[in-house]
């Protein structure tokens, strides 16, 4: 453990009260050094950031000090007023607070506390949020966004009065979201209530901690930090790859060769957790482990689509440890305490390594046992990837993404919220604002912008001064102009905007359409729901599903048939490969002598590279050409993540047109990416038009980028993400739907009106931020082509190389809809109209 | 500049489709040319349906009237009808017209002048729109066709009509492609709705149910400049 020795000496002088003490003594346990540091900090009145491993206690440190507090407090005398809520806790999910008031109730009961903890989730029933108002607990556990909603009402004030503590739970994983910048902006208002106020930060390892640590505390004086503690990191978990009697294969993301083992495995242990990247993968691969399933072991499956209640079922059984194996995605990603776990299976390549520790820190929660897990490979490449990440978790190194910058979008929620509670002087919330660490920087000029269009939309055309939703009256406070928008307000609360969803509604075989009234299974995403046709199959929740056809906005299916089955995509949960996993995969292959711990076949794969082809150095960037069939083939290996190489191959192909290239496609994966044409870019490369140093130029993210972004449907699909968080629109709510789509505005068509008339519009900005650091990656792009810049590689071939055979076996795999095929929806449509005007 | 010229080439590019008898071109950007009366329609422009959404709190962007208009004017250029019927939800509600910036109204003015133009009463604008020229009428018969906003439950021949805000999907390749569209089975026709916020209602929902004859029915999907006649058995619902 590693402190400040300034505040170390303080640790003397901290005494535990009397039934904490006892309470240790009972359980034969003693408080962890880091325990008692933090309370000394706490009661020293500073904010503290704990970095702990899972298993080290973190969740009872970060309470230490508040119950310590509440145990001394004197007891309400009847007749006193109730007093406020004394300590909020916030974690990203709901399930957490929930284990959370279990895991603390506990303690609290054995020491024999009087103290009152309670949750409030959205599935907090209305009377309760009601009694919670007037008759406030002492340790309120929530979400960022119910933490919103207490802010925007009339009583925030008073019902906040008496708070003491923060307690910021997986901080790691909440700061890098725009709820992550609600949240920062929620604490900013928290602090103008009570300026005494101590937040608590619970962190798993991050690669930037001083990032957290503003966060954390008031940017005002800019650059003011919490205090740290760091607790070394426990037993070292026992990591290995499958090294597979099977033949790895070149492509694809199911690892169906591997199953045997995996279910070997399974009966080896008493619990096992097998995560995958996509719901997709987890629907798949829970159907292929009940195949081979003889012992009828019960395996369970668990991912965000799934209707809720089956998804509590899934979690109570786990608790209880009547699982032998659950299938999940990041839905249990973050630190939830699950019965026995005792290994870990990573199905695909975990694409960053800071998201492998916490995936591994699962199994066995006690920090001075290993944890024990097994990666899966599911391709080649993966098996380079694994490698990568195992090596990575062995060096402990960190690769958790980047702060943003606070979104625009977020910000308008937010001062329409506070104008809900209160009325607000600009000057003193922009100063608020700017202590929340992701705004430090905002200027002045944007505040204001973004004032105005809370006010009344913020267009150049002054149109709707008389609908305004906030004004400013004669005291100078700008105030709500309605009741409605209050109501309106709390129903869009949130930075959490789900793609358009159907219900999948289960209905008795051969009723077709005219069935009513089966259960509802969860949901799919409506553009997945689109492409079907009656009578399709489908995987979902565990089983095959028959299409029978979408009835307003349910997706109506019943049983069905194995034969076909076609696997939903879900556009969210697709991680790229992390910058530093893909900088070890790139030397992994420049350096031969690290092939030795690599599986024989994809060593051998390699060499055959070197022989056929060649390898890149490091920071090299190789680019492939050869003929196949009548076309020609361009294959680039930036290991830059599928978001990033799709972008690029957007523009590539952009500028293979103008150059008279002809091309014809593209194809992208986490890896690679190949282009194809009708003419020989070989030989445009070499009588340099353009050289391949000029196709690469970083040029290409100027007009290129902003041309094809317009059009694009990324830009749409994020401009509708904005404008709800914004609330320019409103969000969808179930039922809503039957109004038609006659009635409202869809925000492609508000889009389309904006990007004309007032291009520089802030939700467009805000807009355009965003889909250059989310969909688009255009910053891993930009940082790509300038690094290899005078580094490019260029090999003809007479024909395909090894390492081009994965993103070969990709092209014309019609992967029904999402990733790289949704962005060539808008390229598709006029290739079906030609279609279809030949008819 | 030589009006007919450009008017004649337009014509012999599109599509001329069969309505009870007449010929009427279907233009891509959603309206309907009859070159034998020099007649325009168009449906559902819903102007003013920004601010009319503005005044329940949800501020849009103020633009779609101006957007609308300036569509408008492109394809009154290139056609110079002399008869211009709107077919109803002209503004997005009663009070639309008043509350249209001035600069607006003189191009709306504009536009009408030297013609005549019938303002067919819509759901959402059954009275005239105030102040502004043009007759308003319930419905308008002209040659064999019957102009009126919704349409009737009767199958008329000839009915040209809007309300609904027709549009069709297909999937080809695995991929969704959805479109405004007009709907026609030969005798009678459901024209798309042309204002910039307004969106669209498959042709396959319930609320046809009974409009048109199934054999015949096709959809006129809008292309970014030509027009996709798709039949029926090609649609796919939601």
């Amino acid at each position: 453990m590693t402190v400040e020795p300034r505040l170390a000496e303080q640790n003397a002088t901290v005494t535990l009260p009397e039934p904490f003490i006892k309470w240790f003594g009972e359980k034969g346990w003693s408080p962890r050094a880091h325990q008692i540091e933090l309370l000394a900090r706490a009661q020293g009145g500073q904010s503290v950031l704990l970095i702990a491993p899972t298993g080290a206690g973190k969740t009872l440190a970060g309470f230490l000090p508040s119950l310590t507090e509440l145990a001394n407090r004197p007891r309400r005398k009847p007749g006193q007023a109730h007093r406020g809520i004394h300590t909020l806790y916030i974690s990203p999910l709901k399930a957490l607070a929930v284990d959370i008031e279990r895991n603390l109730g506990k303690p609290v009961e054995e020491i024999g506390l009087p103290v009152t903890i309670e949750t409030r989730t959205g599935d907090t029933p209305a009377h309760k949020r009601q009694r919670q108002k007037l008759v406030p607990p002492d340790i309120l556990l929530t979400t960022p966004e119910q933490l919103a909603l207490l802010i925007a009402a009339g009583d925030a004030g008073r019902f906040f009065e008496d708070l003491r503590y923060v307690v910021l739970d997986e901080l790691h994983s909440l700061v890098t979201s725009k709820r992550g910048h609600l949240l920062a902006l929620g604490l900013a208002r928290l602090r103008g209530f009570v300026p005494g106020l101590q937040t608590i930060g619970l962190s798993a390892t991050v690669a930037e901690p001083d990032e957290l640590r503003r966060w954390l505390v008031s940017q005002n004086p800019l650059g003011a930090m919490a205090g740290l503690i760091t607790v070394a990191g426990g037993a070292k978990p026992d990591i290995s790859i499958l090294d597979s009697r099977e033949r790895v294969p070149w492509s694809g993301h199911s690892a169906r060769y591997a199953i045997p083992e995996i279910y070997e495995a399974i009966k080896r242990h008493r619990t096992t957790i097998l995560f995958v990247n996509t719901r997709s993968q987890a629907e798949l691969l829970f159907q292929e482990l009940w195949r081979a399933n003889e012992d009828s072991l019960p395996i369970a499956l668990h991912h965000g689509s799934l209707e809720v209640g089956q998804r509590r079922r899934v979690e109570k059984a786990m608790g209880e440890n009547a699982l032998r194996a659950i299938v999940a995605t990041s839905t249990l990603d973050l630190g939830i305490d699950w019965g026995d776990v005792d290994l870990v299976v990573h199905v695909g390549a975990p694409k960053g390594a800071s998201r492998l520790a916490q995936r591994i820190g699962r199994a066995n929660h006690r920090m001075d046992e290993p944890s024990k897990a097994i990666l899966i490979p599911a391709n080649r490449f993966e098996v380079l990837e694994c490698r990568a990440a195992l090596d990575a978790n062995y060096l402990g190194a960190q690769d958790t993404p980047p702060l943003i910058t606070g979104a625009l979008d977020v910000l308008s929620q937010h001062v329409l919220g506070v104008a809900c509670g209160a009325p607000f002087d600009a000057d003193r919330l922009f100063e608020e604002v700017r202590g929340a660490a992701p705004y430090a920087g905002l200027e002045r000029e944007t505040f204001d912008r973004v004032v105005d269009f809370v006010a009344t939309g913020g267009y150049a055309l002054k149109n709707y001064e008389r609908y305004a939703r906030i004004r400013k009256t004669r005291d100078g406070l700008w105030r709500v102009s309605h009741p409605r928008v209050a109501q309106q307000y709390r129903l869009n609360v949130g930075t959490i905007v789900e793609m358009p969803e159907l219900n999948v509604r289960y209905v008795r075989q051969g009723r077709g359409m005219a069935g009513r009234g089966g259960p509802v299974l969860g949901k799919v995403e409506e553009y997945f729901a689109e492409t079907l046709r009656p009578g399709d199959n489908f995987l979902f929740a565990g089983k095959v599903l028959r299409f029978e056809g979408i009835r307003e906005n349910e997706c109506v299916v019943s049983n069905g048939v194995g034969a076909n089955i076609i696997v939903p995509s879900y556009a969210g949960g697709k991680f790229p490969l992390s910058t530093y996993l893909a900088d070890q995969v790139r030397g992994m292959l420049a350096d031969s002598d690290r092939w030795q711990a690599l599986p024989e076949q994809v060593a051998d794969w390699l060499r055959l590279q070197k022989e056929k082809s060649v390898l890149p150095k490091r920071g090299d960037l190789l680019v492939e050409t050869f003929p196949r069939g009548n076309r020609h083939y361009m294959v680039a290996y930036p290991f830059e993540g599928r978001l990033a190489h799709q972008t690029l191959g957007m523009l590539l192909t952009r500028r293979l047109e103008r150059a008279n290239a002809r091309p014809l496609g593209f194809v992208a994966t986490d890896y690679s990416l190949a282009v194809w044409a009708l003419d020989d870019m070989a030989a445009l490369f070499k009588a340099k038009k353009p050289s391949l140093a000029a196709l690469f130029d970083e040029d290409m993210l100027g007009d290129d980028l902003e041309a094809w972004l317009n059009d694009s449907w990324m830009l749409k699909r994020t401009f509708r993400t904005c404008a709800v968080i914004a609330g320019l629109i409103e969000k969808r709510f179930p039922g809503q739907e039957k109004s038609g789509r006659q009635v409202t505005v869809s925000a492609d068509l508000i889009y389309d009106v904006l990007r004309s008339h007032e291009p520089d519009h802030i939700l467009l900005q805000a807009t355009r931020t965003d889909a250059s650091a989310g969909l688009l990656d255009v910053s891993r792009l930009a940082e790509m082509l300038s690094r290899v810049r005078g580094r490019i590689m260029h090999k003809h071939l007479d024909q395909i190389s090894p390492l081009a055979v994965p993103i070969m076996l990709e092209i014309g795999k019609e992967s029904v809809n999402g990733g790289a095929n949704e962005s060539l929806l808008m390229e598709a449509a006029d290739l079906v109209e030609e279609a279809m005007g030949q008819r | 500049m030589n009006f007919s010229l450009a008017r004649t080439s337009l014509i012999a590019q599109a599509d001329l489709v069969g309505i009870a008898g007449e010929r009427a071109v279907c233009d891509p950007r959603g309206v309907l040319y009859f070159p034998e009366f020099r007649l325009l329609a168009v449906s559902d422009l819903h102007l003013e349906k920004g601010s009319s959404l503005a005044r329940r709190g949800a501020l849009i962007p103020p633009y779609d009237t101006g957007a609308t208009l300036l569509r408008l004017q492109a394809v009154i250029s290139d056609y110079q009808p002399s008869i211009v019927i709107s077919l109803g939800d002209s503004f997005h509600d009663g009070g639309g017209a008043e509350r249209m910036h001035a600069s607006f109204r003189e191009r709306l003015e504009a536009l009408m002048a030297g013609r005549d133009w019938f303002w067919v009463a819509g759901n959402h604008d059954p009275e005239a729109p105030a102040d502004l020229p043009g007759e308003t009428v319930r419905e308008l018969a002209i040659g064999s066709l019957l102009f009126r906003h919704e349409p009737s439950k009767l199958r008329i021949e000839g009915e040209i009509s809007g309300h609904l805000h027709p549009g069709a999907r297909i999937v080809q390749r695995g991929r969704s492609v959805r479109r405004r569209c007009f709907a026609g089975d030969g005798g009678r026709m459901i024209m798309p709705a042309f204002g910039a916020y307004t969106g669209s209602l498959n042709v396959l929902d319930r609320a046809y149910a009974g409009l048109f004859r199934l054999d015949t029915l096709m959809a006129y999907m809008l292309g970014a400049d030509r027009i996709f006649a798709i039949s029926r058995s090609m649609l796919r619902p939601g």
